[in-house]
């Protein structure tokens, strides 16, 4: 990070923020750094002032695990409206899933989507890298190539697919040490979950749709520390589920393994009851659990053992949910509604503060992700990435309003608590008064933003 | 009622009604004139994705004897890569003015995102939906039962229910939409069900349904039950390792002559043995027990005529305007305080 | 219909006492058996619900008449709710029993009986409904009241009594075989609302 992009103007004063909902503060920020953070700072001419009266300032949230879809899909989204959505949604950086197509598992197509990333300018997008050539589990695609590259890829996954080849998973997770990468494991075992459709439970029994067994999720994520305790290596487990996957990783970081765990917002907050309306916009892999299971992951996200929130964003044309249950595609948004659920579950819960909530959605993902220059601090002389929010807002989610092109939000009608009001990539806003601004590269000559 | 489309949610009061207006259905059917008007100029389409002549001609008939105009659509192949989507398919008997759709669909819930998706307005009648249920089969089944119980009893049929009447429901439960439905609508009724099959075709979660279970089926017979369910075992499940051969499937839960014969040596002079069809004879049930005097298997396919006329009558003859109390599918319930867990 | 309820407009008032109706029914079978000559062939269908309760009376009374008849062998239920022309405009209304005497209708004298006669649209379902069940040699019609308004062709052999109302009233017939008043059975014809 150089931090010196150009900034127009004399840069911004943000008024009476409240840094990690702490005393209030100004923020002043130039040059893409945050200047200066004190009280009552005096504005330059031409130093643009924003008043933040009532807003929380956060460092900008950093996805781990975002579905771009574009090279290949770019009937579901772009990098153009995905980096739009996470920039409205409070973020400043994203890891851009590998499952496109073509496959993210050459250093061309990791170079492609991080220069559409930055071409479009609304966060920083850190495209993964596949474990394996084509997702297909059978050899390691070429890993250092990526992490080499100029995108500097250093998650790898096959998410979406399970690396299930114990021998293969093992050789993944000692090559990436060669370049401090991670592997960051789709846990679930391939066999036992077979046609699988929902959380096998209760209310799959009732429904009659194939069970995808808790155990299918923890049998692997057991395997896999002791794989990485075993190669001394760092392991990153996506989307835990269940209590059960809790459990493990209690006891895998209680012995010093190096491993790493993400949660969706939606597993925070939905369960598989949901699933009786038999509406796909519900159906997720891995599956909307129990509410013992979203209790234990609530737990363990505060309490550390789960180290982050990842979105999985993961947009589908309209057609793809528009049908029967069998039939529907896995998936659902998450950008923009990350933030508010996570205040929902977690803060207004009493489980986090908003010191937490930044590291569990920007310090610690920022850190597995080795991006050194996000997840900072609200510091002097710290890369100005950053957000305000404001934490009394109230609003009703309505997917037709969003920037995603993905219309499958589970949380369509719920009222939310919190909206990013601001969002500074490197000092730029791209989001202003919760719309989006301009984007920070030169591509923001050719926006046209109608949205 | 605006559809039907499961039992799990069906009211005692709407079973009975139903039930009831299968009585009278039944004698129509056993008229010389069998055939009302009530259902004149409206239109039932038969949407099957599976195929299932022997469901499909007995909604065939039922709507037929009530006068509506049926219309039979064979719609297999229904992915969107392979064909027309259930959205499209559904919107085209829209704009055919389809007054019902009867569908079977090898997808579990796919009556039900019909019936809530807004792509149609008709009544949607579930004849069968993956391993969800089959809530007409169930409805016939209890229709059955019911007379039995209140021929044992020496009492009308009508208006009663199956209090006290023991029911065996004996095979593969895993997949079984009739399993499914005739629990939910048995224990409605009042009567006490026990399903019986080998432990890998017993879904997990299935010790929270109203019910017994047990592995063994000749200790459940032991118990005295009034009525024995035999369940078809699926061809494809014969190899997919959720047991070890047929022959053995067969020796340990299928009705064979020694478990006809014990019946009689247990005094169990009115005991029924039932099942959906079509059977596997020698499978889960030998030709004597399938041929004899306690089967009711061709009453039951007799009985299913009534209990779909009963539910195409109930749902289609009354006004459009008379469903204020049809439950509007509320789409997203995810924050209501009783589905979050206390923190 | 089980308890006379308040009405907007006038009380009800009380057009048929108990003795009442008792005088009519048994007027009624006489005029029967006379337009019979005596009761061969002949079967008494009541409409549900009060029709019913008004055929078993008029078949005691002809049992009374005449002992060699029956009245449980000459009587039955026509339920005509399946044939009914306004089913699409009012909720579903669930079937209720048919049951025909065990001689069956074919070449027999029926007599519809209902106890209010009305739109006469009933009574049409009825004549629908009879077709499908059999061939009767004659069909009669026997009701309670009549209360005029008719619109079809259709009248009354036998009418307990003519009762001129205006179409805002309601006529109420309460007979013991089904309602009850504060607990107690009764029997009586009350009318309702109007100006």
């Amino acid at each position: 990070m150089t931090g010196a992009e150009p900034t127009p103007g004399n840069g911004y004063l943000i008024r009476g923020a409240s840094p990690l909902g702490g005393p209030r503060q100004d923020l002043l920020i130039r040059d893409g750094l945050i200047a200066r953070v004190g009280p009552g700072a005096a504005p330059d001419p031409g130093t643009r002032v924003i008043d933040a009266d009532g807003l929380i300032a956060l460092p900008g949230m950093v996805d781990l695990h975002t579905h771009l879809r574009e090279p290949g899909r770019e009937d579901a989204e772009t990098v153009e409206t995905g980096s739009r959505a996470a920039a409205l949604g409070g973020f400043t950086a994203v890891h851009a899933m590998a499952n496109s197509s073509p496959v993210a598992d050459t250093a061309g197509v990791v170079e492609q989507v991080y220069s559409l990333g930055e071409r479009a300018g609304w966060v920083e997008v850190r495209p993964v890298g596949a474990v394996t050539v084509g997702l297909a589990g059978e050899r390691m695609a070429e890993l250092g190539a990526m992490a080499e590259s100029r995108a500097r890829v250093r998650v790898f996954s096959d998410d979406g697919i399970c690396v299930s080849d114990p021998v293969l998973m093992r050789r993944a997770l000692e090559y990436v040490k060669a370049f401090d990468g991670v592997i960051a494991q789709h846990a679930q075992e391939p066999r036992l979950t077979e046609g699988a459709q929902m959380n096998e439970g209760e209310v799959s029994a009732v429904l009659g749709l194939t069970g995808w067994p808790a155990v299918a999720e923890e049998s692997i994520i057991a395997r896999d520390v002791l794989l990485a305790q075993h190669v001394n290596s760092r392991l990153h487990v996506c989307h835990v589920s269940t209590a059960g996957s809790v459990e493990i990783l209690r006891w895998a970081k209680a012995r010093g393994i190096s491993v790493t765990a993400e949660v969706t917002p939606h597993h925070l907050l939905l369960t598989d009851d949901l699933v009786r309306s038999y509406n796909p916009v519900y159906k997720v892999n891995p599956p909307l659990r129990t509410a013992d299971d979203v209790q234990a992951l609530r737990e363990a996200l505060a309490d550390g053992t789960i180290d982050a929130v990842g979105t999985d964003h993961a947009p589908h044309p309209s057609e793809h949910k528009e049908c029967e249950w069998a039939q529907a595609a896995m998936g659902m948004t998450g950008l923009e509604t990350a933030l508010s659920v996570v205040q929902h579950a977690m803060v207004e819960t009493g489980l986090l503060d908003w010191e937490g909530f930044a590291r569990v959605t920007s310090t610690r993902p920022a850190e597995i992700g080795r991006l050194a220059h996000q997840g900072r601090p609200l510091a002097e002389g710290e890369p100005a990435n950053l957000i305000l929010v404001d934490p009394a807002a109230r609003w009703t989610v309505d997917p037709h309003r969003m920037a995603t092109m993905g219309r499958n939000s589970p949380f369509a009608g719920l009222q939310l608590p919190g909206r990013v009001s601001a969002t500074f990539y490197r000092g730029h806003p791209t989001v202003l008064d919760g719309a989006l601004n301009t984007p920070l590269t030169p591509a923001a000559k050719e926006t046209a933003w109608t949205g | 009622m605006k559809h039907l489309l499961s039992t799990h949610d069906l009211a005692l009061h709407d079973a009975l009604r139903l039930l009831d207006t299968a009585e009278e259905m039944a004698a129509v059917g056993e008229r010389e004139i069998k055939k009302l008007p009530a259902l004149r100029g409206r239109t039932v389409v038969n949407l099957f994705y599976e195929d299932s002549t022997r469901t499909r001609i007995s909604f065939e008939a039922a709507a037929k004897r009530l006068s509506a105009d049926v219309i039979n659509f064979a719609a297999k192949g229904s992915s969107v890569s392979k064909g027309e989507s259930l959205k499209d398919t559904a919107q085209t008997l829209e704009a055919m003015s389809a007054d019902a759709v009867v569908i079977r669909h090898p997808a579990s819930g796919a009556p039900a995102r019909l019936a809530a998706s807004g792509w149609i307005d008709a009544a949607v009648l579930n004849a069968g939906d993956g391993t969800h249920e089959h809530p007409t089969q169930a409805l016939l089944d209890a229709f059955t039962l019911r007379r039995h119980w209140a021929k044992v009893a020496g009492t009308g049929s009508p208006g009663s229910d199956l209090t006290g009447m023991r029911v065996l429901i004996v095979g593969d439960i895993l997949h079984s939409r009739v399993a499914r439905s005739n629990v939910w609508l048995l224990k409605t009724l009042g009567a006490e069900v026990t399903l019986v099959g080998p432990p890998t075709l017993l879904p997990v979660g299935v010790d929270t349904w109203p019910c017994t279970v047990r592995y063994n089926l000749d200790e459940a017979l032991a118990d005295r039950p009034d009525a024995v369910m035999m369940l078809r075992l699926q061809a494809e499940r014969m190899n997919a390792a959720f047991f070890p051969s047929t022959r053995e499937y067969s020796r340990r839960w299928g009705f064979d002559d020694a478990r006809l014969a014990a019946l009689d040596t247990l005094g169990l002079g009115d005991t029924v043995i039932m099942h959906p069809g079509p059977m596997n004879r020698g499978l889960e049930i030998s030709a004597a027990a399938a041929d004899s005097v306690r089967s009711t298997v061709l009453a039951q396919v007799r009985n299913g005529v009534s209990v779909r006329m009963a539910a195409l009558y109930l749902l289609l003859a009354g006004g459009t305007h008379d469903h204020p109390a049809a439950p509007t599918v509320r789409e997203n319930p995810a924050l209501s305080p009783t589905k979050e867990p206390a923190v | 219909m089980t308890v006379p309820a308040p009405h907007a407009g006038a009380a009800p008032r009380v057009v048929l006492a108990e003795a009442d109706i008792d005088r009519a029914l048994t007027r009624i079978a006489h005029e029967i058996l006379e337009a019979n000559k005596g009761a061969s062939d002949l079967v008494l269908l009541g409409i549900p619900r009060r029709g019913y309760p008004l055929a078993q009376r008029l078949a005691r009374r002809i049992g009374a008449v005449d002992p060699s008849v029956d009245p449980r062998a000459i009587t039955g239920q026509l339920d005509v709710t399946l044939y009914r022309d306004d089913l699409q405009r009012n909720p579903t209304r669930p079937p209720r029993a048919t049951q025909l005497p065990p001689t069956g209708i074919d070449e027999k004298v029926v007599v519809l009986v209902d106890d209010v006669l009305y739109s006469g649209r009933t009574i049409r379902a009825a004549l629908d409904a009879l077709a499908d069940l059999g061939r009767p040699r004659i069909v009669r019609l026997a009701v309670l009241v009549d209360r005029g308004h008719r619109e079809l062709p259709i009248r009354a052999d036998h009418v307990g009594k003519n009762l001129p109302t205006s179409s805002a009233e309601r006529v109420r017939v309460h007979l013991e075989e089904i309602d009850t008043a504060g607990g107690r059975p009764v029997n009586e014809v009350v009318i309702e609302g109007g100006a």
